[in-house]
């Protein structure tokens, strides 16, 4: 054999591998060529572990006019020949390493995957989970990641819409950084990544290639934090402002219709760029890596071609075509040089100065060894899940005191202090700004408007994969239907520990079956998604963190509604639900539970027929313009959901009904498939008529009133005072 | 009358002026790249906010060596109107078009919040829709908006009214508490002594249409409109 | 030759990122520091040349571009 075994090592390649390529081959590979190997038979490039679950996910849907996996996202008719991309992507690894160019380098990553297929960019959203926020080093992941997309995504001039943010000791030492990105398009304007004829010229657009990033596919995204700490020098440093140009002259060149492929930079650089364009083409291609202008000098082919400098494109552009794209990229003074060409002989041949350095088949490098493994749940936590609630204790404290330690709890103040730090506004389309359930953006010369939300419980997926799957995408979409936007698709980011472990595969089998299922029940098909594995510290995995991004159509924007509280003596109802009244278990992993009483126990549970119709009624209900706000029940339950609504109105409640001993499950439980609407009271007799006709349970909670927050007898303030504890408790903790 | 947008590479706020202009107001609007010098067809000028050149060295440094703003100097001394929102506003003051230079947040952070602008001039080409001491919500959406001028300058500014808005309460207060930026004396925005020039860092384009929660951006471009409509007569 | 120059901020303009390094700084323990004034630094690689006429070119660079006049003072180093 030509390479030790460190060699294979730093490649993330197995001697099984090895053999195996070699078998393909027919022969030993150079060293260049396994370098190919190593990047495009890695995790991030191949999906080794993840590809054979992920066949669960549906892929034909009439929607869909290019289903998941055969581009960078599906791709959402939404009618009136226009469509709808969108994706969700981690890059935790970088982030955790340097947050301020990781989570910036993750936004841009993500814009280019939705502007490589011809859409414009008209959102961002970002999901992202830290350690515990008290801790120091926390705080600066925290305020790195929060500046590296504030700095990144405001300079692209798309608007940062939502997104969430949550802290559990899980993610100490391992924060998620989750970026998603939504796209709008002509119908005949989508560009495929694919290779066109043989003949046709390839062309690299964008920043000149430096030593950033080598490896980052192999070694970031397959090693464990710990073996990270050392890879430093694989980060790569984003260009806001060269990425900017690069969507306008990318967009301008494709209205100019003259694109027949483009593909984004991302993951092992050309390399995969190149093969991924061969590949959908059923074509090769011939590079030579010294027409590749290089930032750096001294940089050796290898180096090149797997190179993971940011803000690069690249072009399949017949040879006629090549004098009138060249001048759109003249105009915005952008480096654009034809690299090679597309052949048909299937093979990545790579060139320097016109000698042969390398000469593989595409479909060797695209056919990565798959594995299946088996998962095996571990016993802690099926312990966890089968504790019984109903021996917890009614907390020592006062129902004031632990409705204000909810209300104040990192995970459920306000995120005002982050996003506005993110433009939100730009592109004048936000009609639902961030800091309610979704935003809501409409589409400029329709009437339509999309609603996009993120959402990912991972103390329901850790007690159970499965059902905790399902209710993130039950609560993504609820999130939408409570802006009268019904759901039509669905992207998703699967956070996981190590695939090699019996116990974190189960999680990963089991999450990705509860969001196929539950894609099926709401018909929002799954068009993208992302896997990010090996997130450990210290041999131990993060929490389960499926993060489902969900995107909803509205047919007329003036139909839609808000979290707020809008008017003095609207009533206050509870849709899901005929009583208040909950049994002990619906502490099933809820914030409650952690935070009063340090447990992450019990058996989350989800009712899909319940939550259908529950979001189906609220739909109705505002298309029939009968609501003036309508807010989703999620941590902290009941008694939160109806402060925020009081927060954001800046307008007071006053509660009518009774409660039982169990004050505590009343107010905080975190049963699914309940949703706090306020409405005037002249339209009563309607919204009951339409929640009888779904069959749908109906609870009476009060009234909103002026500045008076009066939940029961003991919870009983004015509106500024709570008001002021959920705005200012992150900006405490920060500085 | 004919609007024109500026479009530096790195600019976004283009598309949204361009949309106010053509589809709030009804007028006639192109685009004019930054290399491009023949202004002659244009009675009003917009410079939108972005970050042209990625606001590298200094928000504006690099725009205002880009070929168009030589004939915007000159358009500005023709005594016709111009308008910089945000990056529009610090390309200006880079330029000398307009006096002072906006440096970075006090607190350092990007900051996108609706504000309350108090009007303190409302006999310009910008204000004349606006009551004097009113106050209208415009959204900011900057980093670098913290307005900086020397003393004499400034009191030159409040000789000639020459600040048009400021930051304050709802009810008009201008205090430290209502400073987003730390911008001196709350200024928001100002024009040249000419009065044909304003330059803004708040967003009055965002707020032109009721369903995105306002319409006190019209005020401003409104006034332009009607400024127009009673010069069209001579 | 190398030419290293400085950027500064008038010592009248008020520096937020100055304010917030010198609090990190007394946070980590570095009481002895009283002031913090943080500016930038640009290093220019150009073609060799009589010195006083390097000197007036660079003047004129930071004038121009590199700094700006109402906020910035500017200064420099040649290095062969």
């Amino acid at each position: 054999m030509r390479f030790d075994e460190q060699t294979l090592k730093n490649l993330s390649l197995t001697q099984y591998e090895y053999d195996l390529l070699v078998e393909k081959l027919g022969r030993e590979p150079n060293y260049i060529e396994l370098g190919l190997f190593g990047s495009l038979w890695s995790e991030h490039c191949g999906y080794q572990h993840s590809k054979p679950l992920l066949k669960k996910f549906q892929s034909d849907n009439p929607k869909l006019l290019v289903s998941a996996g055969e581009e960078n996202a599906g791709v959402v008719d939404i009618g009136d020949g226009d469509a709808i991309v969108f994706k969700i992507e981690s890059h935790n690894h970088p982030s955790a390493i340097e947050p301020y160019e990781g989570a910036a380098t993750g936004v841009g990553g993500i814009v280019r995957d939705i502007f490589a297929m011809g859409a414009r960019p008209v959102a961002l959203l970002n999901s992202l989970r830290f350690g515990p926020i008290h801790v120091e080093r926390n705080k600066y992941l925290f305020d790195g990641v929060v500046s590296g997309i504030s700095n990144y995504g405001n300079c692209l001039g798309i608007p940062n819409i939502g997104g969430e943010i949550y802290f559990s000791d899980s993610y100490t030492g391992n924060p998620l950084v989750n970026a998603m990105c939504i796209g709008v398009l002509k119908i005949e304007e989508l560009v495929k990544s694919s290779s066109g004829p043989a003949g046709n010229l390839l062309l690299l657009v964008g920043s000149g290639t430096g030593k950033d990033g080598i490896h980052g596919a192999s070694g970031l995204a397959s090693n464990t934090f710990d073996e990270e700490q050392e890879l430093r020098p694989t980060v790569q440093v984003g260009n806001p402002f060269l990425e900017k140009i690069l969507i306008e002259s990318c967009l301008e060149v494709v209205a100019s219709g003259r694109v027949d492929g483009l593909q984004d930079l991302g993951a092992a650089g050309l390399t995969s760029a190149s093969v991924e364009c061969a590949a959908n083409g059923n074509m090769g291609f011939e590079i030579d890596v010294s027409l590749i202008p290089r930032r750096e000098s001294g940089m050796e082919a290898y180096e090149v071609m797997l190179s993971e400098t940011q803000e690069r494109m690249l072009f399949s552009i017949s040879p006629e075509n090549l004098d009138y794209v060249c001048s759109i990229f003249e105009k915005w003074d952008i480096n654009h040089d034809v690299i090679g060409k597309v052949t048909s002989r299937e093979y990545a041949t790579i060139l320097e100065n016109g000698k042969l350095i390398a000469d593989v088949p595409i479909n060797i490098l695209t056919d990565a060894p798959l594995y299946t493994l088996e998962g095996v749940e571990s016993r802690d936590i099926i312990k966890a899940r089968e504790t019984s609630l109903e021996n917890i204790p009614l907390p020592q404290e006062s129902q004031m005191r632990v409705f204000f330690k909810l209300l104040s709890s990192a995970n459920i103040a306000s995120r005002e202090y982050v996003y506005t730090q993110y433009d939100h506004q730009v592109q004048t389309n936000t009609v639902i700004p961030p800091g309610g359930d979704a935003s809501l953006i409409r589409i400029k010369g329709t009437q339509k408007a999309l609603a996009a939300s993120t959402d990912g419980n991972s103390r329901f997926s850790y007690l159970d994969p499965y059902i905790g799957a399902k209710i993130a995408v039950a609560e993504a979409c609820r999130n939408i239907s409570c802006t009268g936007a019904e759901p039509i698709a669905i992207t998703n980011c699967l956070n996981f520990g190590n695939p090699q472990k019996p116990e974190v595969y189960y999680q990963l089998d089991k999450s990705v079956s509860g969001i196929s299922d539950m894609s099926l029940e709401f018909n929002a098909p799954v068009i993208s998604g992302n896997v990010s594995l090996y997130n450990e510290t210290q041999d131990s995995a993060i929490f389960p963190t499926p993060v489902i991004g969900a995107v909803g159509l509205l047919q007329n924007v003036e139909n839609h509604c808000g979290s707020a509280f809008e008017n003095q003596n609207d009533l206050v109802f509870l849709l899901g639900t005929n009583t208040i009244d909950l049994n002990l278990e619906y502490f099933a992993g809820s914030e409650f539970l952690e935070l009063i009483h340090n447990k992450i126990e019990g058996s989350p549970e989800i009712n899909i027929a319940l939550e259908i119709i529950l979001q189906k009624t609220c739909r109705e209900l505002i298309a029939s313009n009968l609501l003036n706000s309508c807010h989703d029940c999620s941590e902290g339950g009941l008694a939160i959901a109806i402060a925020e609504s009081a927060i954001l109105g800046n307008k007071g409640f006053v509660a009518n009904f009774e409660l039982n001993e169990r004050w505590d499950s009343a107010l905080f439980g975190e049963k699914q498939s309940r949703v706090v609407i306020s409405f005037h009271p002249s339209n009563l007799d309607e919204i009951l008529s339409i929640c009888n006709r779904f069959s749908l349970p109906f609870f009476e909670l009060g009234k909103v009133s002026s500045n008076r927050f009066k939940m029961s007898e003991f919870i009983d303030l004015n509106i500024e005072e709570i008001s002021n504890v959920w705005k200012t408790t992150l900006l405490n903790e920060l500085n | 009358m004919k609007f024109g947008v500026v479009v530096f590479p790195g600019t976004w706020s283009d598309v949204d002026c361009f949309h106010v202009i053509k589809d709030c107001l009804d007028q006639d609007v192109e685009y004019i790249w930054h290399k491009d010098t023949d202004l002659s067809k244009f009675d009003c000028i917009i410079l939108p906010g972005g970050f042209s050149y990625g606001d590298y060295l200094r928000c504006g440094a690099i725009a205002k060596f880009s070929p168009v703003m030589e004939s915007i100097k000159e358009f500005s001394e023709k005594g016709k109107a111009i308008i910089g929102i945000c990056n529009g506003f610090q390309i200006l003051c880079e330029s000398g078009i307009l006096p002072g230079v906006l440096i970075r947040n006090r607190d350092l952070k990007f900051r996108c919040e609706m504000t309350n602008l108090l009007v303190q001039n409302t006999d310009t080409v910008f204000t004349n829709r606006c009551d004097l001491d009113q106050v209208i919500q415009v959204p900011i959406s900057h980093g670098e908006g913290n307005y900086f001028v020397d003393n004499d300058t400034l009191n030159e500014l409040e000789k000639n009214n020459q600040i048009l808005f400021s930051y304050s309460s709802s009810i008009g207060e201008v205090s430290e508490i209502n400073n987003p930026n730390g911008s001196v004396m709350n200024i928001a925005g100002i024009v040249n002594q000419k009065g044909n020039v304003l330059g803004m860092m708040p967003h009055p384009e965002r707020v032109c249409d009721p369903i995105l929660g306002g319409t006190d951006g019209l005020k401003i471009f409104g006034s332009i409109l009607d400024h127009f409509s009673d010069s069209v007569s001579f | 030759m190398k030419v290293k120059i400085f950027i500064s901020l008038k010592p009248t303009v008020s520096d937020p990122q100055g304010t917030t390094i010198k609090g990190a700084l007394h946070k980590l323990g570095f009481n002895m520091v009283n002031d913090v004034r943080a500016g930038k630094f640009i290093e220019l690689d150009i073609e060799d040349g009589e010195e006083s006429d390097i000197r007036l070119q660079v003047s004129e660079m930071c004038q121009k571009l590199l700094s700006n006049p109402i906020i910035e003072d500017f200064e420099f180093e040649l290095e062969k």
